[in-house]
C-alpha cells in the first residue's frame, strides 16, 4: 500500500478537561516528509494535541487521521507507525545506551533478524559509538537526547512527534539534532515538532501557531514573516540605557524588545519622532534606525502579546 | 568592585573532574553569563557558589565572606534559582512567597511590601490565589524568581531559568531582571540561549571544567579570527550540502533561515560560492560578510 500524501490531518479537533478547553476546534494538514513546527506559549495546548495525535488521550470532539488511520478507531495501527519523543526522556537511566536501544527494539517490536542492523545504524547516526556501554544517567543531555531520538526510530516510524526535544540543550547539540531531523525528513519521515527556540522554528517547512487552544495562524516561516508587522530596528550607543528609557514609554511608541544588543520596536503610528527624542534625552547616539522584516520571534510576540498571562 | 572571587576551584565526582581549577571574578552590578556545552560543569559551579554543594578545594569569597570556611555566611545575601525549583504545587502563588519569606525570617510588614512589589513586577497579581500546579510554565518560572528575590539578595544565581519557557514569558522574565539590575542587583546566570548571553556584561566560557575565555560579548566577538559570510538562497538545504563539500562540514551551518560560512578569506570564497551555486542552479537571495554573534563564538570555541 503506498503511503498517504497527507500524514496528519485533523478537523475541528477539540479536547476538554472538565470546563477547561485545552484544544479548541483546530484543523490542519501535514504533508508527508514535512517538518511541521507547532508553536505556542506554555499551556497553549501543544502537548495535549500531540498526545491526541499519538492516541494516548482521546479527543472530546472532532476527527483526525495519522498516516491514513483514524484517531480513536485505529489507535493501535497509529501507534505502530509513529515515533514519539517528549521533553522528559523515556529512557531507562540505569541501563546502558546499548541496552536502551535493545529494549526499545524489543517493545515496538522490531523483527529479530533486523535488530542488530538497526541498533548499529542507530549508534552510527546518533554518534554514540564510544559511549554505547555508558550508563544512560551519566550521559550529557545532548547525547541522551540523541539516544532518545534513535530509540523512537527503531521501528522506522512514518510520522515522528517531538515535544520540545531540545529544551536546555547547548547550541552545538541542537545543531546536530536538527541535522538528524533533516535527514529523516529527506528520507520521507514526517516530523511534527514543538520548540521554544525561534531559530529552530525557522528550519521548519511550515509552522502552526496556537494560543489558548486555538489555531492562530499557519504557513511557511517566510509567509508568516512577510505578513507580519514591520519592525523598527534601533542600533545605538549605550543600548542598556536606551532600552531602559524606551521600554518605559512602550505605551506611546510600541512594544520594545532586545534582539542581541539591538532594540526592536513594533512601532505605533507616529512613534519615530518620539523614539529619536527619547534616545537623545538618554544621551544615546543613534547609529542606525531602519525598518526590518520581523523575525519569527517578533511574529510570535505580535500575534500573542495581547491576551497572554 | 568584586562581589564574587573564585580561585582554583576544584570538584570531582569519583574519577570525573567536573571543575578543574576555575578562576573567576564577578563585579557588583554585573549580569554575568556562564556559557558552556552540556556537561561542562555549569550547574556544579553554580551549586557550589549557592552553598548547596561543597567543593573539594579552592577558595570562594562572596561579599567578602569566605564561603569555603563558612558556607552559611553569605546565604542571606544570595538568591538561587536551580533548574528544578522546589515550588510547592499545592500552595497558591501567595502561599509560596510567604513560605520563602518565613524561611528567611522576614518580618510581616516587609514581606507584605516586597510581595506586592514582586507580584507587580511579575504580573502575577491576578493569580495570587491560584495553586501553583495550575500555573503555566512561564508563570511558574516568574513565581520561582519572585521567591528567590523575597529576601532582597545582593547576588542572584540563576541556572538556565528560561529553559522551556516561551518567547513572550522569556521577555517578561528578563524585564523583571532588568528592573532589579537597575536597582544594583548582581546576576550570575547560565543559559542555552545565545541572545541572553549577548546581553550579558561579561561572558565566561566554561569547557572541560575550566574557564577557557572570559570577556565582554563585544571583545569575545572581536577575538573571532575568521571571516563570516551570511548566505540566503532559494534552496538552503541544497546549498548547505554543496558548500559543505567545498568548505568543510563544520564551516557551513544553518542559522535560522540563513546559512553561516566560516571562512579564511571572504573575498576569495565569495566568487567560489557564487560559482558553485550557479553551476547547480541555486539562486542567491543575498550574500554578505557579517560580524560574528555569540553563537558563532561559542561554536568556534567548543566544536
Amino acid at each position: 500500500m503506498p503511503l498517504p500524501e497527507i500524514s496528519v490531518e485533523v478537523s475541528n479537533l477539540t479536547r476538554k478537561f472538565g470546563d477547561f478547553i485545552a484544544v479548541d476546534d483546530i484543523s490542519f494538514k501535514v504533508k508527508r516528509g514535512e517538518v511541521f513546527g507547532f508553536l505556542g506559549p506554555n499551556g497553549a495546548g501543544k502537548s495535549t494535541t500531540i498526545r491526541m495525535l499519538c492516541g494516548i488521550i482521546p479527543p472530546t470532539g472532532g476527527t483526525g487521521r495519522v498516516g491514513g488511520y483514524s484517531l480513536g478507531e485505529e489507535n493501535m495501527k497509529i501507534k505502530s507507525i509513529i515515533g514519539y519523543m517528549s521533553q522528559k526522556f523515556s529512557l531507562y537511566d540505569d541501563l546502558t545506551a546499548l541496552e536502551n536501544l535493545d529494549f526499545f527494539s524489543g517493545i515496538y517490536p522490531v523483527p529479530r533478524n533486523l535488530r542488530q542492523n538497526r541498533i548499529e545504524e542507530a549508534l552510527e547516526i546518533s554518534r554514540l559509538g564510544s559511549r554505547q556501554d555508558d550508563i544512560t544517567a551519566t550521559l550529557p543531555v545532548g547525547l541522551k537526547q540523541r539516544l532518545a531520538l534513535v530509540c523512537s526510530l527503531m521501528h522506522r516510524p512514518e510520522v515522528l512527534f517531538l515535544d520540545e526535544p531540545t529544551a536546555g540543550v547547548d547550541p552545538i547539540s541542537r545543531r546536530e539534532f536538527w541535522e538528524l531531523i533533516y535527514r529523516l525528513s529527506e528520507s520521507g519521515v514526517t516530523v511534527f515538532v514543538t520548540t521554544h527556540y525561534m531559530d529552530e522554528a525557522e528550519h521548519c517547512d511550515r509552522i502552526a501557531l496556537i494560543n489558548a487552544g486555538k489555531l492562530i495562524t499557519i504557513g511557511s516561516p517566510k509567509q508568516l514573516k512577510s505578513n507580519g508587522q514591520k519592525i523598527l530596528e534601533i542600533d545605538c550607543s549605550n543600548w542598556q540605557s536606551a532600552f531602559e528609557i524606551l521600554r518605559k514609554s512602550e505605551g506611546v511608541i510600541g512594544e520594545c524588545s532586545l534582539f542581541g544588543t539591538k532594540i526592536h520596536i513594533m512601532p505605533k503610528p507616529y512613534a519615530e519622532t518620539e523614539i529619536v527624542k527619547l534616545l537623545s534625552s538618554a544621551g544615546c547616539d543613534l547609529i542606525s534606525k531602519r525598518e526590518v522584516m520581523p523575525s519569527l520571534e517578533d511574529v510570535f510576540v505580535s500575534f500573542l502579546s495581547r491576551g497572554t498571562e | 568592585m568584586p562581589i564574587v572571587e573564585v580561585i582554583n576551584l576544584r570538584k570531582s565526582f569519583g574519577d570525573v573532574a567536573a571543575l578543574n581549577g576555575v578562576n573567576l571574578t564577578i563585579n557588583r552590578g554585573e549580569a554575568f553569563c556562564l556559557l558552556g556545552p552540556d556537561g561542562a560543569g555549569k550547574t556544579t559551579f553554580l551549586r557550589i557558589l549557592a552553598g548547596v554543594m561543597a567543593a573539594n578545594s579552592g577558595e570562594i569569597r562572596i561579599l567578602d565572606q569566605d564561603i569555603i570556611k563558612h558556607p552559611d555566611a553569605a546565604k542571606q545575601s544570595i538568591g538561587y534559582l536551580s533548574q528544578r525549583f522546589s515550588l510547592y504545587p499545592d500552595l497558591t502563588v501567595a502561599e509560596n512567597i510567604d513560605f520563602y519569606s518565613r524561611l528567611f525570617k522576614i518580618s510581616r510588614q516587609d514581606n507584605q511590601i516586597r510581595k506586592e512589589r514582586l507580584l507587580e513586577f511579575s504580573r502575577l497579581g491576578p493569580y495570587v490565589n491560584r495553586r501553583t500546579k495550575h500555573l503555566s510554565g512561564g508563570m511558574k518560572q516568574k513565581l520561582a524568581l519572585s521567591c528567590a528575590l523575597i529576601h532582597t539578595p545582593k547576588l542572584l544565581i540563576l541556572d538556565e531559568p528560561t529553559t522551556g519557557v516561551d518567547p513572550i514569558s522569556r521577555r517578561e522574565f528578563w524585564k523583571i531582571l532588568y528592573d532589579f539590575l537597575a536597582d544594583g542587583l548582581t546576576i550570575l546566570f547560565a543559559t542555552p540561549y545565545m541572545d541572553e548571553a549577548e546581553r550579558a556584561s561579561r561572558v565566561a566560557l566554561l569547557y572541560g571544567g575550566q574557564i577557557i575565555n572570559c570577556d565582554t560579548p563585544e571583545n569575545l566577538k572581536r577575538q573571532f579570527k575568521y571571516h563570516l559570510a551570511e548566505l540566503i538562497t532559494d534552496d538552503n538545504r541544497q546549498s548547505r550540502q554543496l558548500l559543505q563539500d567545498k568548505f568543510g562540514r563544520n564551516n557551513v551551518v544553518f542559522f535560522g533561515d540563513k546559512l553561516h560560512l566560516k571562512l579564511e578569506d571572504y573575498q576569495t570564497a565569495n566568487s567560489q560560492i557564487q560559482q558553485i551555486l550557479q553551476e547547480n542552479r541555486v539562486n542567491i537571495v543575498s550574500l554578505e560578510q557579517i560580524a560574528p554573534g555569540m553563537e558563532d563564538v561559542f561554536v568556534d570555541a567548543i566544536a
